[in-house]
């Protein structure tokens, strides 16, 4: 058993490696990326159950097999740039399904595109997990968290290294699972799991169409697996026509739940709920990436319908604006990055939808860096400012505990979490896209592609949209860093400076670290246009998965343009764009940082509108009137007329009949002369006109 | 045509209709009422109209019949004076002579 | 002059019979019961049932139904009046299985008889009347073919006695 596993994990299992080049890639003990966080949330959620007091087990486990998995994909990266192939190699580990025509191994795809991914999930996700040790030390439910954390991670890496549609959609799947167990992991406060459970559900509606695309995908390729699909495609697809528009369009749904663009966005600001640094992980930098992701794995199919690509890019576009309107009237600074989550995912909408797939897999990076920072910052400001509160009220008795999310109870931080204080602001300029941060660089790309490929319209939203996010982090970080402090009311800053301090190393360190990747990260890829040296690494490094998608495109006559619409090269507006991102920041700066801010008790609802974006445009609100009462009417006369009356009714009313029976029968023996005669007459009549 | 129906005269249909119909109207009431001597009663009109019957045949036939009817008025006989005495008795025990409590014929 | 009789008689009994099962009072049901029975005996004489008749009469009105009469009037039930005729839906089930029954009948009688002959046959039975006198044509078979069953009859009613009298009389206390 052992020794299957070790061979599994090697490689060599029961049909081994395939190579589909003469020049080969053979992925370094591939199995053992999965089997180690796999074994973590195994070993933790024991862990959870027999020694739920001894922390030190998951504290070893949780981030240990992350950075362990961490350095395998190392290993392979580097074995993967010696040499270069341009075929994925695909590891066959055992086959799945075997049904009629149907046959579905259980295969991983190590490709550059996954491979890329697999680093952003292990690398982010190993900070994460050790800043976790950090932020749930007094969790009591520190084992099962680890748990149901590396458990995602398992998922999560199948999701990227599927080879094949299914085997992505258990991943798929899989993380929606650990998304919800997330999110409602403090599961005895109803609002939390009803969160859990909103996330879950929404997600359904979107898999809903990822399944019925894999139908059709059956239908017309024969085969599920990415490799002979992204091989025939072209030939097999009419360019531009209802089936391959079909296809594309039901799997955009599903990223439209998986990665939170209209209309299936709603679950995620809610799936705040969950312990920071789940919504750091999940809903900033791998799970919400996975639409994303499938777009650039099914790009060909993409490429092969340009309604489809408009309607992506429209959606991203959309939903990057319609997000950040919200998030500058937001309070609670988790929902602020929520919905900036959600419209930085528009933007790589926005770049894979116009076929711009490197693009949008960069701002993929980028984002996974800067929000990820963005996030565990804001954990750490939660936790303190929670710690000191709870410290204080331990001092005089009084209960002193609001929102510790709420930005109005924060304020001039700075001068206690300066580290915090510095990281973020890194992460603010990387995301507002100043040069020269991460940000910068990938959004700047996806401008240009937006209006290189004939897209002005998004172009000029996604500029507007870019604007907003300046203005918006910019309000974050004034409220929460500068200013007066307001954690104990109005100008408490001795109170404060008794209570609040900055975050232990292990929270602050891989902050640390996210900063350095939010300022360098986006060094991977400077255009030519730019008056810097060129560095096309990550470009080159993705081109041959791309290659598919953009020969298909090339021979559409699909180009880059090299002059923004209204004119003016890409070198000019790209320091138009950093010059109106600084601009904004400095003017939201200057707008916010004297004024008064009231404390979440002093505060008044904000009105007119104002109002509007603070209530969200009141999208839930239509949900809940438009589909959620019909359906729960529906559901509701389903159960009391169909499954209480007519089915219960039915069984039910197969007793009453046989009682029926039984009574018929018993008035035979009823003791009644009446009945005994009657009987006789029935029978003399009976004789008289059938025997007689 | 069945032969022991042959040679009727109207008359004699008209008493077998008789017969039929009183014969009717006996297990009418024997059915339709609760009062244990009405119910006897009304099992003598039934015995009498098989009576008519039986006469009306035997006019045909021979005088077998008559003497049918002869033996059945004596079982008549026993058979209501039996009858009356355990109406008696029951009336005894239940106080009424509704047919609907007695019910000890049950197994 | 006899068929006007005999139609007569049929009417009265049928008239009597539906007359007594609907009285609520069961002295007024002994009454036309024995209405019934004279009817009844009209109708046996003009079927040349001569001695029947007349032993209908004497027995069942006059022994039978005087019986009857005794056990009213011994348990006191002469004033009855309750309702007890059954309630409707067990009624119009006896109903109808009933007229079903007649219904049958009729149709047998009326179906599969050959059109009666206008006249009254006299058949074997008058002959026989003629020679041997109405008493003598129901003893002959009695006494001599049937007599075996006569004796049981009579042991029969020597049963029924001792039981009716074991049955109604009071328990020794």
């Amino acid at each position: 058993m052992v020794s299957a596993v070790l061979d599994l994990a090697a490689g060599q299992g029961a049909a081994g490696v395939q190579e589909q080049v003469a020049v080969g890639f053979r992925p370094v003990l591939p199995g053992l990326i999965l089997a180690l966080p796999l074994l973590g949330a195994v070993l933790n959620g024991v862990g959870a159950f027999l020694w739920r007091e001894r922390k030190g087990l998951a504290t070893l486990i949780g981030p240990g097999t992350l950075l362990a998995a961490f350095a395998i994909v190392l290993l392979n990266v580097l074995g993967m740039r010696s040499v270069a192939p341009h075929a994925p190699a695909i590891v066959h580990m055992w086959t799945w399904i075997q049904s009629g025509d149907l046959r579905v191994g259980a295969d991983l795809q190590f490709d550059r595109l996954s491979l890329l991914m697999c680093m952003i999930v292990t690398g982010v996700g190993s900070l994460i997990h050790v800043y976790s040790v950090g932020y749930m030390r007094e969790d009591p439910g520190y084992s099962r968290y680890f748990s149901y954390l590396n458990l995602f991670v398992f998922f999560m890496l199948i999701l990227v290294l599927g080879a094949s549609l299914p085997m992505m959609f258990v991943g798929w799947e899989g993380v929606g699972l650990c998304s919800y167990l997330l999110i409602g992991f403090w599961y005895d406060n109803r609002a939390f799991s009803n969160a859990g459970k909103k996330a879950f559900i929404v997600n359904r509606i979107g898999d809903a169409g990822f399944l019925v695309a894999m139908f059709l995908v059956f239908t017309t390729f024969g085969t599920l697996d990415f490799a002979p699909i992204v091989e025939r495609a072209p030939d097999t697809l009419v360019y531009g026509g209802a089936l391959v528009t079909g296809i594309t369009l039901l799997l955009f749904l599903g990223c439209t739940g998986k990665s939170a663009q209209i209309p299936l966005f709603v679950w995620l600001p809610d799936a705040m709920a969950g312990p920071t640094p789940v919504s750091a992980l999940i809903h900033a930098a791998t799970m919400v990436t996975a639409g994303v992701y499938l777009v650039a794995r099914a790009g060909v199919l993409f490429a092969l319908s340009p309604v489809s690509q408009a309607v992506v890019a429209s959606v991203g576009a959309g939903t990057a604006l319609f997000a950040a309107t919200i998030a500058i009237q937001q309070y609670d600074i988790k929902k602020v990055l929520a919905y900036s989550t959600i419209s930085q995912l528009g933007y790589m909408f926005v770049a894979v939808g116009v076929g711009a797939f490197t693009a949008g897999v960069f701002h993929l990076m980028t984002h996974a860096f800067f929000k990820a920072l963005l996030f565990l910052g804001a954990g750490a400001v939660i936790h303190s400012v929670h710690h000191a509160w709870d410290h204080a009220s331990h001092d005089d008795g009084r209960p002193r505990h609001g929102d510790p999310n709420d930005l109005r109870n924060h304020g001039g931080l700075k001068a206690f979490m300066p580290k915090t204080w510095v990281f973020m602001w890194i992460a603010t300029l990387a995301i507002a896209g100043v040069f020269p941060f991460a940000g910068f660089f990938s959004k700047d790309e996806i401008l240009w592609s937006a209006g290189a490929y004939g897209y002005p319209i998004l172009w000029g939203v996604g500029l507007a949209t870019a604007i907003l996010t300046a203005v918006y982090m910019t309000r974050l970080m004034v409220l929460t860093f500068h200013g007066h402090n307001r954690t104990f009311g109005q100008g408490g800053g001795a109170e404060a400076a008794r209570y609040m301090h900055e975050a232990p190393p292990v929270m602050w360190v891989p902050l640390g670290i996210l900063a350095v990747l939010s300022l360098a990260g986006g060094w991977v890829n400077i255009p030519e246009a730019l008056p810097l040296p060129h560095i096309g690494w990550l470009e080159g490094w993705l081109e041959p998965v791309f290659e598919p998608a953009m020969s298909v495109a090339a021979a559409h006559g699909i180009e880059a343009a090299h002059a923004a619409p209204t004119g003016g090269g890409e070198a000019l507006w790209a320091l138009l764009s950093t010059v109106a991102a600084l601009v904004a920041v400095l003017l939201t700066y200057r707008a916010l940082a004297g004024r008064r801010v009231p404390t979440e008790a002093e505060a008044v609802a904000p009105i007119g509108f104002a109002r509007v974006l603070h209530d969200k445009w009141y999208v839930d609100e239509l949900y809940d009137r438009l589909i959620v009462r019909p359906s729960m009417a529906l559901w509701r006369g389903c159960w009391r007329v169909v499954d209480a009356g007519i089915i219960d009714g039915t069984v039910n009313g197969a007793g009453h009949v046989a009682r029926l029976f039984g009574w018929v029968g018993g008035q035979l023996q009823s003791g009644r002369v009446t009945t005994y005669l009657f009987v006789f007459m029935l029978g003399a009549v009976l004789v008289l006109g059938v025997l007689a | 045509m069945s032969p022991a129906l042959a040679g009727l005269g109207t008359t004699d249909l008209v008493a077998l209709l008789v017969s039929a119909i009183l014969f009717s109207i006996g297990v009418l009431g024997v059915l339709l009422r609760r009062n244990a001597i009405i119910v006897f009663m009304c099992v003598e009109l039934m015995l009498n109209a098989v009576n008519l019957t039986l006469v009306t045949f035997s006019r045909l036939h021979g005088v077998e019949g008559q003497v049918l009817v002869f033996f059945v008025m004596a079982v008549a006989a026993a058979e209501a004076a039996v009858g009356l005495a355990i109406i008696i008795a029951m009336f005894r025990h239940y106080q009424v002579v509704d047919l609907d409590r007695y019910r000890v014929l049950k197994w | 002059m006899a068929d006007f009789l005999f139609y007569l008689f049929a009417a009265g009994s049928i008239l009597g019979g539906l007359l007594m099962v609907t009285r609520r009072n069961p002295v007024s049901a002994v009454v036309l019961l024995i209405a019934v029975f004279f009817f009844t005996s009209g109708m046996f004489l003009l079927l040349d049932a001569q001695y029947l008749a007349a032993i209908n009469i004497i027995l069942y009105a006059g022994a039978i139904m005087v019986l009857f009469l005794f056990v009213i009037m011994l348990l006191n039930l002469g004033h009855a009046n309750w309702r007890d005729l059954r309630a409707p839906f067990g009624g119009l089930l006896a109903g109808a299985v009933v007229v079903a029954f007649l219904g049958l009948l009729a149709h047998r009688l009326i179906g599969d008889v050959a059109p009666p002959t206008a006249e009254r046959t006299g058949g074997r039975l008058a002959a026989m009347a003629a020679q041997q006198g109405p008493v003598g044509m129901l003893a002959h078979p009695l006494f001599g073919d049937y007599v075996v069953v006569l004796e049981a009859t009579g042991l029969l009613l020597l049963v029924a006695i001792v039981g009716t009298i074991l049955l109604a009389r009071r328990d020794p206390a």
